[in-house]
């Protein structure tokens, strides 16, 4: 009843690791890109929209961040094709990303454009500016420095929630880790690895996220 | 094929309690752990600090899904046969007190510092200053944000019908194979999910509101306005 551990039998196999990890990174990165572009407008309309643009952006964000990451995976996979609306596995997965990061970031962005003093809307609008102007030149930048902290740990949650997007057969890491034990039997040594570089992907994302905010904040402010 | 009728929609709701237990099995347990790995994680010995400190960093640096599988089969490796239950709750545990142990460290760090000092100066040795001073003044800052992860708990929970632990995502995906109608099917399962974690969103903010310092100064204004 001694277990004898065998790692050399993953890393054999550790490119294909490796094009999995790389396509977990692209997911999160490109659901983090369009995420974000829906937060920054979906903010802003639920700021300064009309009402019932308002209310709509009040339920997406409601709706999303009171339901799990992967019901709504599912909805998107399994149940829009009843509708004819028909994603293969990796897209399913992006879309589900994008909705789920979207609405998250709504609300941090939204926080961070109320942490924007009054006084420099009023100087906005003193200088004649449009509300959307006001809202790209004055409000946008000090919002996101706000909450970049915030917005981080969103992304590195992204990240390791993308995990079961591998729930319907999206190729991504945790995928490639699954059919890596189911062809090896090895599938503690399997898991300890592909955990590993999860950790490890996750903490070279905090260490970016870390540099950017001081080239782009810091930095930048000084000069 | 059978369509999705009543009795379809009776089994989604009852495996709705499996939810709900799974969630409060790991909030309480994890809420133990998690309360200890709050108080080493502000200790005064550099080293058990540090371990909090990589406690923390490592579960919530890894995902859930991939917690759960080592736990499932690591253990049965190490001779240690699990039933479902007891692995999932181990690994909910774990996953619950990371967050909780972090959320906490940062609530008794908000207590000022002079709490301490103070505290000290009455000759209070430390567990006593932090029992009896530093915890209760931080337990009422620390409760919105602790409902607040009592929903990501719930969502996290539906991460173990992967493994085939059957609870409410679980239950859908096998209503979907009985009856072919996942348009039906995961909206309703979404919607209990909505059911159960709206409300505690909803009284999260609520305390939040409540207890921001400046609501609490701007209701004592109203009442010295009142009594004058």
């Amino acid at each position: 009843m001694t277990y004898v551990f065998q790692f050399g039998i993953v890393f054999d196999r550790f490119p294909q690791l490796i094009e999995g990890a790389l396509l977990t990174i692209r997911l999160a990165a490109l659901a983090m890109v369009f995420g974000l572009t829906v937060a920054v407008i979906c903010a802003y309309l639920r700021t300064s929209g009309p009402k019932p643009v308002r209310a709509l952006v009040a339920v997406y964000v409601e709706g999303i961040r009171n339901t799990p990451f992967l019901v709504q995976l599912y909805i998107i996979y399994f149940s829009l094709p009843a509708l004819g609306i028909r994603f293969e596995a990796n897209e399913a997965a992006l879309v589900a990303m994008v909705i789920s990061f979207g609405a998250y970031a709504t609300e941090i962005v939204r926080a961070g454009v109320q942490s924007v003093p009054a006084g420099q809307i009023e100087v906005g609008l003193a200088l004649g500016l449009k509300r959307l102007q006001i809202y790209r030149f004055i409000v946008l930048f000090p919002a996101i420095k706000a909450v970049f902290p915030a917005l981080a740990s969103q992304f590195i949650l992204l990240l390791l929630g993308s995990s079961v997007v591998s729930a319907i057969s999206a190729n991504e890491l945790t995928a490639i880790a699954n059919t890596l034990q189911s062809t090896t039997f090895r599938a503690f040594e399997v898991y300890i690895v592909v955990t590993l570089m999860y950790l490890a992907i996750a903490v070279a994302f905090r260490g970016f996220f870390a540099s950017v905010y001081w080239f782009v904040f810091v930095r930048g402010r000084e000069r | 094929m059978r369509y999705f009728s009543f009795n379809d929609f009776l089994f989604i709701l009852a495996a709705t309690q499996w939810t709900i237990l799974l969630s409060l099995l790991a909030f309480a347990l994890g809420g133990l752990l998690g309360g200890i790995i709050a108080v080493l994680r502000i200790s005064r010995f550099a080293p058990v600090r540090l371990a909090a400190a990589g406690y923390i960093q490592l579960f919530q640096g890894t995902p859930l899904l991939m917690q759960l599988f080592l736990i499932y089969y690591g253990l049965s490796l190490f001779g240690l046969r699990l039933d479902a239950w007891t692995a999932v709750t181990i690994a909910y545990t774990i996953y619950a007190a990371a967050f909780l142990g972090d959320i906490w460290r940062g609530c008794i760090q908000a207590i000022p510092k002079e709490q301490w000092e103070a505290s000290r100066a009455l000759a209070l040795p430390y567990l006593p200053q932090l029992f009896l001073v530093i915890m209760p003044q931080a337990v009422r800052i620390a409760i919105p944000p602790t409902v607040g992860f009592l929903v990501q708990l719930v969502k996290a929970t539906a991460v173990a019908s992967i493994i085939g632990f059957v609870e409410l995502t679980r239950a859908g995906q096998l209503m979907t194979n009985a009856t072919f109608q996942p348009m039906i099917v995961y909206p309703i399962v979404a919607g209990l999910y909505f059911a159960l974690c709206w409300p505690l969103s909803v009284w999260s903010q609520y305390l939040e509101k409540k207890l921001r310092v400046e609501n609490i100064i701007g209701r004592k204004l109203e009442k010295a306005n009142e009594q004058a």
